[in-house]
């Protein structure tokens, strides 16, 4: 074979390989989602694969009459606001403070120790439920929100964003008068709207996804946010004779199980593509970071 | 506990990609500003350390408070009577854990999975990224990015659901090792097959995200190394070998460094989600183990001793991590 055939080949298999891999990624996806738009019958015999199979809504109208699933929903929306508009302005406020220089703010050295101390010591899980138990946030949302209050990692990207606008700008506005704050609000911020939006959805992804906290900062089920609904629902770790029971339980409501993994999964599914557009970004803020 | 740091940290690590004249210079800046002595100027910079006040207050008020409920390990915890109201119970916690039967196992399982993970994890990305980056077509190419880095994003909750359906014994998965004529597998209750699961698994969430990195890096190489080793007769295969991988090196070289921290992170979100006592002999970890006799058997002082000897280990081996990283990739955090 000459050299061209030879290329042509591994590009077509290369091609085959990646459209595999991607699959691989996507089928239990679609799975799930056509066990979710099934009839249940069909579901039990295993019949569905990639396709619903007698085709119905039957599940999503249950889950729709389910007050559990949109009380559980209810707080994760609550949780995601409020969580995410004190992540935001807390990142922006430190990040800004922390892309000066030692040499123009000598006391951020303290800061830095300060906050990567806690990024690699962890009290560990029994002082922190502790915390939370004594200072009476149990069963409220400010147990899920106040105790991940400082994102640390949208912190560091924030400041490494911060750090590459070219310090001109400042300058220009200091010789005009403007201190730390003016020069923050009306430059800084306007500058940095590329990368507040990518820590804005990291945090919209962390609070929607974490299901602990809402596990054990509550005492009541009805407390519980839409993730940590989910998992009591799935989870068999608690139960002793699991394997059985999760045969036995997964069989007879598959299928509105599945709906409501669709519809919690849908929010991520919809800001992925703002995120991917995003990251991307994220990623050029960390090459030209200087 | 519940966070995989070396993933969250190396978000960043592209800065590694950038030219090394910046990473020079960045030194430089560096070592100037390490001499000025660590004042705090609140005449000068009153606005900036008003700034940080709210998160520094909500960080020692969540974290630096907490730390003081280490003492717990080395009492004998009464909730009745509050952390400094308990007896000391000196080092009988730690003693007491060393003795248990279980505790050698938690240990070993907690280094198998999580080694297990960044081995199988470490070239599955690199070999990915190379493949994507051969690829001519800019949508195909940039299509099977966006999805295979799909399962990043969503939650151990909503996999473990779809995982526990796909694995289970009448499930897609055992149907299709039937049309090969073998046994179903037990996923779930085995205690070979469920590690397998849990490495399958978390490869198949975690390897997009590693590829975007790599992907990132592949990119930051300098492309007229490429036309200086066509023009020298270099097949694509060659070029792989000679320039995109010591391209890339540095970087795959951080990532692995930055792995160390995780071997004692087996992967709490995922196994709390899908083990069951059929599994415990392979598959309890400390995270999980730590879970179970704080909150359910509520032996809290049990529990914090524990937990404080992985934070311990955890933070040498980060500090550790770091360091290297700092002297052989010019890797510094803030």
């Amino acid at each position: 074979m000459n050299r061209k055939g030879k290329s042509y080949l591994f590009r077509t298999v290369n091609v085959v390989f990646l459209a595999f891999l991607a699959a691989l990624c996507l089928l239990p996806l679609i799975h799930i989602a056509a066990v979710s738009f099934s009839d249940q019958a069909a579901v039990s015999a295993n019949q569905v694969g990639l396709f619903p199979k007698g085709f119905t809504l039957a599940s999503y109208k249950m889950v729709a009459k389910r007050g559990a699933f949109w009380k559980a929903f209810g707080v994760s929306v609550n949780r995601v606001i409020l969580g995410v508009a004190i992540n935001t302005v807390v990142t922006v406020l430190m990040a800004y403070p922390l892309s000066k220089s030692e040499r123009e703010f000598p006391f951020r050295r303290v800061y830095v120790w300060l906050l990567i101390f806690v990024m690699i010591f962890d009290g560990g899980l029994v002082p922190n439920y502790l915390l939370v138990h004594n200072l009476k946030l149990f069963d409220t949302i400010w147990a899920l929100v106040l105790p991940a209050a400082v994102p640390i990692y949208n912190i560091i990207l924030t400041m490494n964003f911060m750090k590459q606008l070219p310090g001109t700008i400042e300058e220009a506005a200091m010789v005009d008068g403007a201190g730390y704050f003016q020069r923050f609000v009306y430059l800084i911020i306007p500058l940095s709207k590329p990368v507040i939006a990518t820590v804005t959805l990291f945090s919209f992804i962390s609070h929607w996804n974490s299901w602990f906290d809402g596990k054990i900062y509550n005492n009541q089920t009805t407390n519980y946010p839409l993730q940590t609904y989910l998992q009591n629902l799935i989870s068999s770790s608690d139960m002793t004779n699991a394997a059985e029971a999760i045969e036995n339980a997964l069989s007879n409501v598959k299928t509105l199980q599945a709906a409501q993994l669709v519809l919690t999964l849908l929010p991520i599914l919809l800001i992925y593509p703002f995120l991917q557009k995003y990251f991307v970004k994220g990623i050029t803020v960390g090459a030209v970071k200087g | 506990m519940t966070e995989r740091r070396g993933a969250v940290i190396s978000r960043n690590t592209p800065e590694n990609t950038a030219p090394r004249k910046e990473e020079m210079s960045m030194k430089k800046t560096k070592s100037i500003s390490k001499n000025p002595p660590i004042r705090f100027n609140w005449q000068k910079n009153w606005q900036l350390h008003l700034m940080l006040l709210p998160g520094m207050l909500l960080l020692i008020l969540f974290k630096y408070v907490p730390l003081n409920g280490i003492l717990i390990a080395f009492k004998d915890f009464i909730p009745r009577k509050g952390i400094f109201g308990s007896p000391w119970a000196g080092f009988e916690n730690f003693e007491y854990m060393f003795r248990l039967p279980d505790t050698t196992r938690i240990l070993w399982n907690t280094l198998k999975i999580a080694v297990l993970k960044i081995l199988i994890n470490f070239p599955i990305p690199i070999l990915v990224a190379i493949l994507l980056n051969e690829v001519r077509g800019k949508h195909f190419k940039k299509s099977v990015q966006t999805i295979i880095y799909l399962p990043y994003f969503i939650s151990w909750v909503i996999l473990s659901g779809m995982i526990l359906d796909i694995f289970s014994l009448e499930g897609v998965v055992n149907q299709m090792i039937g049309l090969f004529g073998a046994d179903p597998v037990f996923f779930m209750g085995d205690k070979k097959a469920f590690v397998g699961l849990l490495v399958g698994t978390d490869v198949w969430k975690n390897f997009g995200y590693g590829t975007v990195v790599y992907l990132a890096a592949i990119t930051g190489v300098d492309e007229s190394l490429y036309e200086a080793a066509r023009i020298d007769g270099a097949n694509r295969f060659q070029q792989i070998i000679h320039i995109t991988l010591p391209g890339i090196a540095p970087i795959v070289m951080l990532m692995m460094i930055l792995n160390l921290g995780n071997v004692l992170n087996a992967g709490f979100e995922q196994i709390f989600n899908l083990y069951s006592p059929r599994v415990y002999e392979t598959a309890d970890i400390i995270d999980t183990f730590v879970y179970r006799i704080s909150l359910v058997e509520a032996n809290y002082s049990l529990g914090t001793a524990v937990g404080l000897l992985k934070s311990v280990v955890s933070f040498i081996l980060i500090v550790s991590s770091y360091k290297l990283a700092n002297k052989y990739s010019d890797y510094t955090i803030f």
